[in-house]
């Protein structure tokens, strides 16, 4: 147990051990080479978000008008708020973290735990907060239809709100207009021997087309964004003409294969980057835990260090020094 | 182990009594910047939606000039505040909550020149190449018709 701290070897020769490069202890060496090594995967991941982007700069989704949702607040559109609180959260556990720290050094055994205590239920809510994120994410609001050639067509009317012409969206629940199909879903009761599919949209392109035809002032708006940063609002001859000749599926949401908010890419690289940092504070969180209990035991008052609380905390600092850039470079650019 | 920390920021600018005070010291600070991007991200003033400055155009020490002001003739200002303020916020994280600042100097320049040099080195060549890409779709001499 105490090999954590405790020097070994003959003191007075250079290589006989019990020396500490850099003046810090193994562990802390050691966590710190992790935490470059996990940094360099983090920037791995973000540059190939860079890249992405870069390559459809053009076409990328407005992350405002994607995560514009707060929890208790239905209909409201409220971009940034919710992640600020997030980033808050991250931050604000980040400092109990600190505190934590700083009472080992006084070995205040109280201390540490009440500030680990609080650290933990920061975590907490940080990643249940993600999971609601991610679940309005894939919940979608407005619905879109998808071309052939994967691009996202979305719908609105221009309303006039304080004087100022603005595009409302449209939800395709409220345009699409029920048609005769004979496409039903495929049981593996019928025909094909067991095989099945997947749930069908809702809608079928067809009811949306119907829709779009009988509500004159909707028109289809585009994944291309103009000189403005606005994404290109289509005629209504053009609207028509595109939902009939290039729609095919009918997509509310995001998941690995559709977007509605636009190139399917950003909701890959929203699930694996935010995904992987979940994991992260997942993964810190129970780590502090293990630790939690460790320091109500009284592990490392009997060792006379609370170097591992000080470790820890690098790994859960480390954390949201990526969520700042995450919030950065999904949210706010 | 020795605790001793230095208890000032912002280059002495700004002295704490305790290590404790100066945590708190810091948190104001990143709050402070968090406040403004979240304002920021939410208005989006006018002045900061558009470049300051033209690409230059010429030969190749105008592509060499491009690249290097990149930041300024390619971005956003708004874009470059932001990630001008990240990087402060990722300063303050790492010197005072990993407490880099109490670390021995050469320490604390083997973890962060490492990062910074790699990093910068991976973000400049695929930001680059998404940009290649990006005119062989976009270009005027595109080969790739884009498939609606």
């Amino acid at each position: 147990m105490d090999s954590t701290v405790a020097s070994t070897g003959t003191e007075e020769k250079t290589w006989g051990g019990g020396n500490k490069p850099l003046k810090a202890s193994y562990g802390k060496m050691m966590m710190w080479f992790f935490i470059v090594s996990d940094a360099l995967t983090f920037s791995g991941f973000l540059a190939a978000y860079g890249f992405s982007r870069f390559k459809f700069i053009n076409e990328w989704p407005i992350a405002d008008e994607v995560f514009t949702h707060v929890p208790f607040l239905h209909g409201q559109e409220l971009p940034m708020i919710y992640v600020a609180f997030m980033t808050f959260i991250l931050i604000m556990s980040s400092v109990t973290m600190v505190l934590a720290v700083d009472a080992g050094h006084h070995m205040n055994k109280a201390k540490v735990t009440i500030y680990m205590f609080l650290t933990i239920i920061g975590g907490a809510i940080f990643v249940g907060s993600q999971a609601w994120e991610w679940a309005t994410f894939i919940q979608g609001d407005y619905g879109a239809v998808q071309t052939k050639g994967g691009n996202i067509l979305q719908f609105g009317e221009y309303v006039t709100v304080d004087g100022e012409e603005k595009f409302k969206r449209v939800s395709i629940e409220d345009l699409a207009i029920a048609q005769a199909s004979d496409r039903v879903d495929h049981e593996r009761k019928n025909g094909l021997w067991f095989v099945d599919e997947g749930t069908l949209p809702l809608y079928t392109v067809n009811e949306i087309y119907a829709g779009l035809e009988a509500n004159e002032n909707v028109l289809v708006r585009n994944q291309f964004l103009d000189e403005n940063g606005h994404k290109t609002v289509l005629s209504r001859a053009e609207s028509l003409k595109q939902i009939k000749e290039n729609g095919k599926l009918v997509v509310k949401g995001a998941n690995l294969q559709v977007n509605e908010y636009g190139t399917t890419l950003f909701a890959d690289f929203f699930f694996f980057i935010t995904g992987f940092h979940g994991f992260h504070v997942l993964s810190g969180v129970i780590i502090n835990i293990i630790i939690f209990f460790n320091v109500i035991l009284g592990t490392y008052e009997r060792r006379g260090s609370y170097e591992m609380v000080e470790k820890v905390g690098l790994y859960w600092h480390f954390v949201d020094l990526v969520w700042v850039f995450v919030f950065t470079f999904f949210y706010l650019v | 182990m020795a605790h001793e920390h230095k208890l000032e920021i912002f280059r002495g600018r700004w002295k704490f009594k305790s290590n404790t005070e100066k945590i708190w010291g810091v948190l104001a600070f990143l709050t402070f910047i968090t406040v403004v991007e979240v304002v920021l991200g939410i208005y989006k003033p006018d002045v900061f939606m558009h470049t300051w400055m033209d690409p230059l155009e010429g030969g190749f020490f105008a592509t060499i000039g491009n690249i290097i002001l990149s930041p300024i003739v390619y971005m956003k200002p708004l874009n470059l505040i932001f990630i001008v303020l990240t990087i402060i916020k990722a300063y303050y994280i790492a010197w005072d909550f990993m407490h880099l600042r109490d670390e021995t100097g050469s320490m604390r320049k083997m973890i962060v020149w490492t990062a910074v040099f790699l990093i910068c080195y991976l973000m400049f060549i695929l930001l680059q190449e998404g940009g290649y890409v990006f005119n062989v779709y976009n270009g005027e001499d595109a080969l790739i018709k884009h498939n609606f």
